[in-house]
């Protein structure tokens, strides 16, 4: 995974609440075996017409929004599917940073683990980072993760929360299968507990 | 296990008794009891695996099925289109090279992740299940904390048997009372998504309780707790009771004998204690409760079948307005139209959320005597090989196809369309699944979620309509 630490970049505003991982990237992009080569796909339905032609109203087909790295909306972006076909889309497009006022809970946690940074926003701060991202592509939003800041165009800065565990994981670029695997001991003993003797194993020969 | 005096929720007690280690910041590493796999959302996990050179940690906790991709038509025959026959294939390897359990398609345990778990018995209550799949949260019906995962943490769960996760909020929905006639437990839950919204639950796992809860049967609890991530839930619960026990018992996976009634005892512990705290409390009344309809594009845009489609003009916030005549636009309806009445082109009944015996029996009871209406294709796909031929034992089957409906073989089918079941651009369905999305179920496809005994009578009419009156016909 790539490390995160300082980006600026363009972002893009797209002013609505619910937008889905149906949206982000529909079912009949998922039948790939490679996290790779999604971001084509991204907001497929909304970005072409039937014909597979760019539908130039949609935020993501204009200039200089073709090139974002950011991406702000309302609330709860990412909700429905837990598909991370979602982020890898968004990744492949070249988007490193969401932020909205809240996220679907196992959205927020994909990106994490593909290096995407998902910041938590009171609605009128996203306004007015929209309004900032409306700018044109002089009007760059630096996201500081070591620092916990966005600086506006302005130089204003916004202070944002992110939880340590995860801030660390991407500050460093680590995948936590590794870390996790550290505690092998525990996860053994855990397993040997004596309570929890009644839960079967299932094995290979008993499954026609 | 972590000795505590303060009243605990049912979703407390599971997690305690999961918790492997709690790390510094709070993150707890939380053991895993199943693992179900599918083809869609494992392979780039086992690529992984590979490549770090690592193994399944506990291939006898785990299971696959494929489901997504599988045709419903005739199975004798290869999968015609290259990238899903690529998908199943690609995960017969992974599990063959792996020695991971899978259930063959043309198998007759083969069928949707979510109905093949709690029928196998290999979900469980007090367990800890997780799939590469929101819908997971189906599995809550029995009393285990079951939620979605992503793809990086299906590899996770694969290695170490773990995930890394805090604590969610509790929030308790009760459901008090008695359901009037043609109310099923997929109404229960349109008009609990449709009270909280999709958002609703967001950090939060949902217990649901209340006397109407109790008396759902397993596939309504099933259907209750499927749709949980509809309201934005990590997860859905119900508490282990005699009705959980009645359905365990005896199923291939599930503890036998003096292991079964040990199970009991301790699955009986797990009930939420007098005074446990939730964080969240919302009460509904059941006889307030009607048949239901989605109108729009997100499953909060829910309408009891006597409503009328909201109008842009009448939400004061601007952003909002402008969502409600984009769902208007995509759904082609009116604003403040009566949504009964609605012609509709295509039926399915069907997908994890109600795809089970039950929901079958339910449908026939509508469709029994009546033919599908002109024009309208109306599609039954059964949750699992097995639901397909316990049907078919009761003749359900051709209770369908005398009607004009299509009788197919398991699979996700056309809850999302990734096999050849899709809706055309245009097209209107009545939809037992769970999402009305755009696209979802086909590009510009558009979809009114609703029952089984709601599809079927709007199979059988030909539009969205009140099913309590051709019940009272049949009277």
């Amino acid at each position: 995974m790539d490390k995160f630490t300082e980006l600026t970049a363009i972002a893009a505003p797209m002013p609505t609440e619910n937008i889905d991982t149906d949206q982000i990237i529909p079912a009949r992009f998922l039948k790939t075996i490679q996290r790779t080569g999604l971001g084509r796909n991204a907001f497929a339905a909304q970005r072409y017409d039937a014909d597979g032609n760019e539908k130039p109203d949609f935020v993501l087909n204009q200039e200089p929004y073709r090139h974002a790295e950011i991406l702000i909306t309302y609330d709860n972006l990412g909700c429905g599917s837990s598909r991370e076909h979602a982020p890898w889309a968004l990744l492949d497009f070249g988007i490193r940073c969401v932020i909205a006022p809240s996220f679907a809970d196992i959205f927020f946690n994909n990106c994490f683990k593909n290096g995407i940074l998902p910041i938590r926003l009171p609605r009128e701060i996203c306004d007015e980072l929209m309004d900032d991202a409306r700018q044109g592509a002089n009007s760059r939003l630096t996201v500081d993760l070591e620092r916990q800041v966005i600086v506006r165009p302005n130089g204003e800065t916004i202070a944002f929360d992110v939880d340590p565990f995860r801030r660390h994981m991407l500050l460093e670029g680590l995948d936590d299968i590794g870390q996790t695997m550290a505690h092998d001991a525990e996860i053994t003993s855990f397993e040997h507990r004596p309570s929890r003797a009644w839960v079967p194993s299932i094995t290979i020969g008993t499954v026609k | 296990m972590p000795v505590t005096t303060s009243p605990r929720t049912l979703f407390d007690k599971i997690w305690d008794d999961h918790v492997v280690e709690r790390l510094e910041d709070g993150t707890c590493i939380l053991y895993i009891d199943r693992h179900l796999v599918h083809e869609v959302t494992s392979p780039q996990a086992f690529e992984g695996l590979r490549m770090s050179g690592r193994r399944v940690r506990r291939p006898d906790a785990t299971v696959a099925v494929a489901d997504h991709n599988v045709p419903t038509s005739d199975r004798s025959k290869p999968i015609e289109e290259p990238q899903s026959r690529l998908q199943i294939e690609t995960l017969e390897k992974n599990v063959a090279e792996f020695g991971v359990p899978y259930f063959p398609l043309r198998s007759t345990s083969q069928g949707i992740v979510h109905v093949v778990g709690p029928e196998q018995g290999i979900s469980l209550p007090g367990m800890t299940i997780v799939c590469g799949d929101s819908h997971t949260s189906t599995h809550g019906a029995l009393g285990s904390l079951a939620f979605g995962i992503g793809t990086s943490e299906v590899e996770h769960v694969l290695a170490t048997q773990t995930i890394l996760q805090k604590p969610a909020k509790n929030m308790r929905v009760s459901v008090e009372g008695k359901v009037g006639p043609g109310v099923t437990a997929k109404d229960i839950m349109l008009a609990i998504i449709g009270r909280i919204g999709t958002a609703g639950g967001t950090g939060h796992v949902i217990e649901f309780a209340g006397s109407a809860i109790r008396d759902l049967d397993m596939a309504g609890r099933m259907t209750l707790c499927n749709m949980s991530i509809e309201a934005g839930a990590r997860a859905g619960l119900v508490a282990p009771d005699e009705t959980t026990f009645a359905y365990v018992k005896g199923r291939p996976f599930a503890p036998k004998g003096e292991a079964f009634e040990q199970a009991c005892d301790y699955w009986r512990s797990l009930a939420s204690d007098d005074g446990a705290y939730f964080d969240t409390e919302v009460t509904l009344a059941a006889e307030e409760i009607i048949p239901s309809v989605t109108w729009g594009t997100s499953p909060q845009d829910v309408l009891p079948i006597d409503g009328s489609v909201p109008s842009p003009s009448d939400e004061p916030d601007p952003a909002r307005a402008a969502q409600i005549q984009r769902a208007l636009d995509y759904m082609g309806l009116e604003a403040g139209q009566k949504i009964a009445g609605t012609p509709v082109d295509v039926v399915f009944i069907g997908s994890c959320t109600n795809s089970r015996l039950e929901d079958l029996r339910a449908a026939a009871d509508v469709v029994r005597g009546r033919h599908v209406a002109e024009g309208v294709r109306a599609m039954i796909v059964p949750g699992s090989g097995l639901v397909k031929h316990a049907a078919e034992a009761e003749g359900l089957d051709k209770v369908f196809l005398d009607a004009g409906f299509e009788w197919r073989e398991a699979g996700c089918s056309m809850c999302l369309g990734m096999n050849p079941d899709r809706l055309t651009p245009g097209q209107r369905c009545a939809s037992t699944s769970n999402r009305n999305f755009e696209g979802r179920q086909g590009p510009d496809g558009r979809t009114h979620l609703c029952s089984p005994a709601m599809a079927a009578a709007a199979a059988v009419t030909g539009r969205l309509c009140d099913v309590r009156e051709l019940v009272k016909e049949t009277v």
